[in-house]
């Protein structure tokens, strides 16, 4: 076989080419190698790589190239057919991988272009979000210096406390030079210098408080910077070759206690203020930041509402200790009132007693005295003494009653009275001593004044005594006329007494008494004067009253009691006076009048009022049967008059309940009609009463009347006090035996 | 004049009569009778009284003329005035009548007569009284005021 004799290359002359290329290769092929295993390596110890799949492709183009370059390494001598073969597989594959790779990387090279922009973007914000991060903390941390301020601030209710505790604090938390508090004088023309924070006491500093920078200060709630050179700022001597720390000042707004409306907040309409300055240190190059100024701001506010809290406090304080005072006073002066009076009653009560016991001994035993023999002399002093005692111990009742009366402990001790009894009574006490001082007393009871009212009657007696005696007592000649009357609404309202409003109602009536006398007569200007306590009037004083005084101004609580008044009227000196008072009293029931006395021969339970009871009269003189009749008819009795007995016998049925036949009549006609009505009506109880009317008296008439069957007589002249005794003893017993 | 001053005159006039003995306590009665519901009733009894007074002052002057005095119906006569005038408390015209009654009974015509005389002036006498106090009565009514009320008190 002819070898191929192909030249066995020997190691030709580039043959050093050859071994450095073999060489080279050879490490290529190794570094190749090495580079994915590092990349392996590098990737599994990082944990997020997104690009494994390039990775992937990448390893694989470079371990193929390796494995290419490595393979290269055989073919430099003879090789066998199997060797090219791989190597032609493997630089296929290396083509292969690295034509994707390449493809890859276009899609993928951008991305990773981007990641790095992203990676920008989050550094950015990663910073200012740590710069906003420091912004919130330092507004925390301000905010907190401020609650602690407050928290200090208002801890305290004392004045000095509060503005002490701010400055220091403040200062503190600022980490200030110097504050200071400048309050205004009472004037309100100067600020004065009243705290600081370095200096103990700080000397009376003024500044007027026109300054321009202090109004600007004062026109706006906000913390302004000014300047270190102003009065106000001036507080230490400049030291040192720096410049002096900014300087920033606030109002601080004084409330007071008016300021604090119920659903408002406080109006600064005062214009008080306080100015606070705080100084920053000087050797720093510190510079007041936005939120310090806040702050600053913020604390002036709660300053000021703190101290108008102390100052609410102190006022409240006075004024409890004013109350406080104001009660002990007030109980002490009770318990010495509590203490008078006991002491007056006490009196009034051993006077009451020990002094009338006296008095009613020397006025009895001058009036025995007085019924002795005596000498004309002596008759006059035991007359004077007389009268002196009676005098005194009018005197001493009037004092007793009053001082009873102005206790609000008298009270009226009403009962059923005879209003026309009581005007009768007063009439003749008064008037013996009118005719010693020939003056006429008259009397006029309205027609419509009820006869009965319920009342104090005593009390009323002594009001109406006082007043008519006093009209007695002034006039020293002319009359007295005493009028009374039941006082209807439009007179009640009387311009004289604007006070007075009664009110008539169904259970009560206004009487009113009218007394006018042609006396002195009184001064208009002196009336008020007369119903005072032991207020005599000169001119009456003069006249030789010999009143105490005391009366009228009994009668006038007796009449306020009565739920009246009462006051005089005079046309002046000369003129007469009248007196007038009204007085309320009640309208008693029908059935109490019966419970009255009103005559002697009263049986004690008759009725005053015979409604409806039919009557027959049978009378042959016009004028007693007339009179008869009034009579009955004023009783309440139904009447029905006859004038003779014919009549009568045709008239008389079972109607009537009562006949009164008048006997004078001649003859025996009244007897006869008497025996017919008792034949016609056989039963006792149908039959009339047949009541007899005679002026004769003897026996042997009444005996007749009785025979005859008359049920009573009555003598004539029949009084209207005889009749309604008769007709209510006559129904109650059904007989009458005699009335005479 | 006013009223006050008619009303005093109208006590003092009625203090008069009672003083003479014109009046007696029966015109008293009289006037209590008199209230809102029976307003007139004293005028109207004394009126009444004046016809009947008239009337029986006319018969018995007539029957006293007669030659034969029936001095039953005399008596008659002289006991209705006497009932009249006692219900009226004409007190004077009252007695005299007694006084004519007892004429009556001792049949005495000069006592009658004269009784007559005397039972004629009282009544008279009684009337004009009593006119006038009516007359001062309605002119104190007239003036606005009222009747003041008679207390007897001696």
């Amino acid at each position: 076989m002819e070898s191929c004799n192909c030249i066995e290359p020997q190691w030709p002359a580039d043959e050093l080419l050859m071994k450095y290329q073999y060489i080279s290769d050879f490490f290529i092929a190794l570094a190749y190698f090495s580079i994915p295993l590092e990349l392996i390596y590098f990737v599994k110890k990082s944990a997020v790589f997104p690009y494994r799949w390039v990775l992937v492709q990448f390893g694989a183009f470079i371990v193929l190239c390796g494995a290419t370059h490595l393979i290269n390494l055989w073919t430099f001598s003879m090789h066998s057919r199997t060797v090219a073969v791989v190597m032609t597989t493997s630089k296929v594959l290396t083509a292969v991988v690295s034509c994707a790779t390449a493809l890859m990387l276009v899609h993928i090279i951008p991305d990773l272009l981007s990641v790095k922009t992203r990676e920008l973007f989050l550094k950015n914000k990663a910073a200012e979000l740590d710069r906003e991060m420091g912004l919130i903390r330092t507004q925390e941390e301000t905010g907190r210096h401020v609650r602690m301020l407050t928290h200090e601030i208002r801890s305290t209710l004392d004045r000095h406390t509060i503005l002490k505790t701010t400055l220091i604090e403040l200062g503190r938390t600022l980490a200030l030079e110097e504050c200071a508090l400048w309050m205004p004088t009472r004037t309100g023309l100067e600020l004065q210098l009243s705290y600081t924070l370095r200096q103990q006491n700080p000397v009376g500093y003024t500044v007027p408080i026109q300054l321009p920078v202090i109004n600007q200060v004062f026109s706006s709630n906000r913390a302004m910077k000014i300047s270190p050179n102003c009065p106000v700022a001036r507080l230490r001597p400049l030291q040192g070759k720096y410049m002096p720390g900014e300087v920033v000042a606030v109002r601080v707004p004084l409330l007071h206690l008016s300021n604090f409306q119920i659903n408002d907040w406080p109006e600064l309409s005062t214009k008080r203020y306080a100015l606070m300055v705080l100084m920053l240190p000087s050797d720093s190059a510190r510079q007041w930041h936005v939120h310090e100024l806040e702050l600053v701001e913020v604390v002036a506010d709660q300053v000021a509402v703190a101290l108008s809290h102390a100052a609410i406090l102190e006022e409240s304080m006075r004024a409890r200790d004013l109350l406080m005072e104001q009660n002990i006073a007030l109980d002490l002066a009770r318990r010495e009132a509590e203490t008078a009076i006991r002491a007056r009653n006490d009196f009034l009560a051993v006077m009451n007693h020990e002094m009338r016991t006296p008095m009613h001994a020397i006025i009895a035993l001058s009036s025995l005295l007085q019924e002795t023999e005596l000498t004309p002399e002596q008759r006059l002093m035991v007359e004077t003494i007389l009268k002196s005692s009676n005098l005194l111990a009018t005197l001493v009742n009037d004092v007793l009653d009053l001082s009873r009366l102005e206790d609000g402990s008298l009270q009226l001790e009403l009962g059923t009275c005879n209003l026309h009894a009581v005007f009768r009574e007063v009439l003749n006490l008064i008037k013996p001593i009118a005719s010693v001082k020939k003056l006429m007393i008259t009397l006029n009871l309205a027609p419509d004044l009820p006869e009965y009212a319920v009342g104090d009657e005593k009390r009323l007696m002594q009001t109406l005594l006082n007043v008519v005696g006093n009209a007695v007592k002034f006039s020293k000649e002319g009359s007295v006329s005493i009028t009374a009357f039941v006082a209807k609404s439009e007179s009640l309202r009387d311009s004289r007494a604007p006070d007075f409003f009664p009110v008539p109602s169904e259970n009560h009536f206004y009487l009113r008494v009218q007394v006018k006398d042609s006396g002195a007569g009184i001064n208009p200007q002196d009336v008020p004067k007369l119903f005072t306590k032991f207020a005599q009037n000169q001119t009456l004083a003069t006249r030789n009253s010999g009143g105490s005084g005391l009366g009228l101004a009994i009668c006038k609580r007796f009449v306020n009691l009565m739920e009246g008044h009462i006051w005089l009227e005079s046309e002046g000196l000369g003129k007469g006076c009248t007196a007038i008072f009204i007085v309320k009293l009640g309208i008693p029931e029908h059935s109490n009048e019966s419970k009255l006395a009103f005559g002697q021969k009263m049986s004690g339970h008759g009725q005053t009022n015979f409604p409806g009871l039919r009557v027959l009269v049978m009378d042959d003189n016009s004028v007693s049967r007339s009179v008869t009749k009034g009579l009955l008819v004023h009783l309440g009795c139904d009447v029905m008059t006859v004038s003779s007995s014919e009549e009568c016998l045709r008239v008389i049925s079972q109607e009537h309940q009562v006949i009164f036949m008048d006997v004078c009549m001649l003859g025996i006609d009244g007897y006869d009609v008497a025996v017919h009505i008792h034949e016609k009506f056989t039963r006792r109880h149908e039959r009339p009463l047949i009541v007899a009317l005679t002026g004769n008296t003897d026996k042997v008439t009444k005996e007749n009347f009785m025979k005859v069957g008359m049920d009573g007589v009555i003598l004539k002249p029949v009084s209207l006090e005889k009749m309604r005794s008769v007709l209510s003893d006559l129904l109650e017993h059904r007989i009458l035996f005699e009335a005479m | 004049m006013e009223v006050g001053q008619m009303q005093r005159s109208l006590v003092d006039y009625t203090k008069s009569l009672f003083l003479e003995g014109v009046l007696d306590g029966q015109f008293l009665q009289l006037q209590q009778l008199q209230d809102e519901t029976n307003p007139d009733f004293v005028a109207e009894v004394v009126s009444l009284f004046f016809e009947d007074s008239q009337r029986l002052l006319n018969d018995l002057t007539r029957t006293l003329d007669q030659p034969n005095v029936d001095f039953k119906i005399v008596d008659a006569h002289v006991h209705q005035l006497k009932g009249s005038s006692s219900s009226i408390g004409a007190q004077r015209v009252k007695n005299s009548c007694i006084a004519f009654r007892n004429s009556c009974e001792a049949q005495n015509i000069e006592g009658c007569m004269r009784c007559l005389q005397q039972v004629k002036q009282e009544y008279f006498l009684a009337k004009n009284k009593l006119e006038t106090l009516f007359r001062l009565e309605q002119q104190i009514v007239a003036a606005g005021g009222s009747i003041p009320i008679m207390e007897l008190s001696f």
